[in-house]
């Protein structure tokens, strides 16, 4: 049985980090130390899971509504849209967010900093792409938080992202970033990513049109996934 | 030459993506009562071999008569399957141990239209991966297809390829990951 088979996905060209970067150091027994094995794309990874359809519940975006109360912290807006490498929107696709509270603190067992938890915050959210490749979430601004991966290490506010796209091949875990934060420079897991113009990818831009007057912040952070080939693979069927 | 890259650039899911990625349980693509469910077992290990207690899997594979849940495998003539998901998720527990409950997929095409030996295919996430690493997870009952395999037949060293087979088990597949070191499992450049 042969079945039609369009073009693969472009390889990334160094936008990522490497496995093994030693500042960061949980790498340093986790980066594999054998060459990756080159793999054509077959229908294994042009095709990917199309999850949460069904599942995803209409206030799952908005993070400051799970609970009797609201959250305390600043309130804000994160919206944007999820392209793929050509600029195409990525549409009807799943996106999953996990964040520390206003405090810094995250509602999780393993986390031991001392910042109190928000009975009014859990910290996690999904919502599918729209039309344009559109989402928006609303949530508060997490706070920075302490490590330990180095003496005195502090982590920049983030929210973490998890994507999907259109195939196997284009799933995305990353973290956004708040403008201007002066913990950039001394985060070895931003900084793990070498060129500086893809840091600047991960970090989102203040957008006033998205803020809300007399209620939020609106921060934009637009995803973009891998780009396809241009040329359909020969059918050899 | 390449175009000029745009992507976001990758970061780890950290230490705490149980909030975000793991609040309903995705360990089962198919109930344990289903007369053709198969258990896949196993324990992330690091370089130093000690288990992973950190680490989230996800499974993507084929359903049983070897055709993907997608457009790109011409979902509109894809037989419904009830009760079977072709995706699953699993985070490590304290001993670094994982368990899923799925079906053995059929056989898909590769790039030149010869038939691939059945697989599972596997991302792993975890605290100190920077990017997710991307293995397959192939049977050990399937020796003919296995030997016939592109894949497979691209990985020279027999022992590096002989990690991407799991092996049977008394009470299923055992498949480990190791992420690092001599024993290191076979990853991906996807």
């Amino acid at each position: 049985m042969t079945r039609p088979q369009s073009g693969g996905y472009r390889r990334d060209t160094g936008d990522h980090p490497p496995y093994l970067y030693p500042a960061y150091g949980s790498t340093r027994l986790r980066a594999p130390d054998r060459p990756l094995v080159i793999l054509p794309h077959t229908l294994s990874e042009l095709t990917g899971p199309v999850y949460g359809h069904g599942r995803v519940g209409e206030l799952d975006n908005d993070l400051t509504r799970q609970h009797a109360g609201e959250p305390l912290g600043e309130r804000i807006i994160v919206s944007g849209r999820v392209l793929d490498g050509d600029g195409r929107p990525v549409r009807d696709s799943l996106i999953e967010v996990w964040q520390a509270n206003a405090a810094g603190r995250y509602a999780h067992h393993g986390d031991r900093h001392p910042a109190p938890l928000d009975p009014n915050f859990t910290g996690a959210g999904r919502c599918l792409t729209g039309g344009e490749g559109r989402y928006r979430f609303v949530t508060v601004k997490p706070g920075a938080y302490p490590w330990g991966n180095h003496d005195n290490a502090w982590r920049p506010a983030h929210i973490h992202f998890s994507l999907f796209g259109p195939a196997f091949a284009t799933r995305l875990v990353t973290q956004m970033y708040f403008p201007g934060d002066p913990l950039f420079e001394h985060d070895p897991i931003f900084q793990s990513v070498s060129d500086p113009k893809a840091r600047q990818r991960l970090i989102s831009r203040f957008d006033l049109s998205a803020t809300e007057p007399e209620w939020a912040l609106g921060y934009n952070f637009d995803i973009v996934l891998r780009g396809r080939d241009a040329t359909p693979m020969e059918d050899h069927g | 030459m390449m175009p000029d890259s745009v992507s976001t650039p990758s970061q780890t899911v950290g230490p705490f993506f149980h909030l975000g990625l793991l609040a309903e349980d995705g360990s089962r693509l198919v109930d344990l009562d289903h007369p053709s469910a198969i258990r896949i077992h196993g324990t992330v290990y690091d370089g130093a071999g000690e288990p992973v207690p950190d680490a989230m899997l996800e499974l993507w594979q084929a359903n049983a008569a070897g055709r993907y849940a997608h457009h790109e495998d011409g979902l509109e003539d894809l037989p419904p399957e009830d009760g079977f998901s072709s995706f699953g998720r699993c985070g490590t527990d304290d001993a670094g141990r994982f368990e899923f409950v799925t079906l053995k997929p059929g056989s898909v095409p590769g790039t030149n239209g010869q038939p691939q030996a059945p697989h599972i295919n596997m991302s792993v996430f975890a605290r100190g991966l920077l990017k997710r690493l991307v293995t397959r997870i192939y049977f050990p009952d399937e020796e003919e297809a296995n030997a016939a395999d592109q894949v497979l037949a691209s990985i020279q060293d027999p022992a590096f390829r002989s990690t991407l087979v799991a092996h049977a088990a008394r009470d299923g597949l055992r498949f480990d990951v190791r992420l690092q070191g001599e024993r290191q499992t076979a990853f991906f450049d996807v």
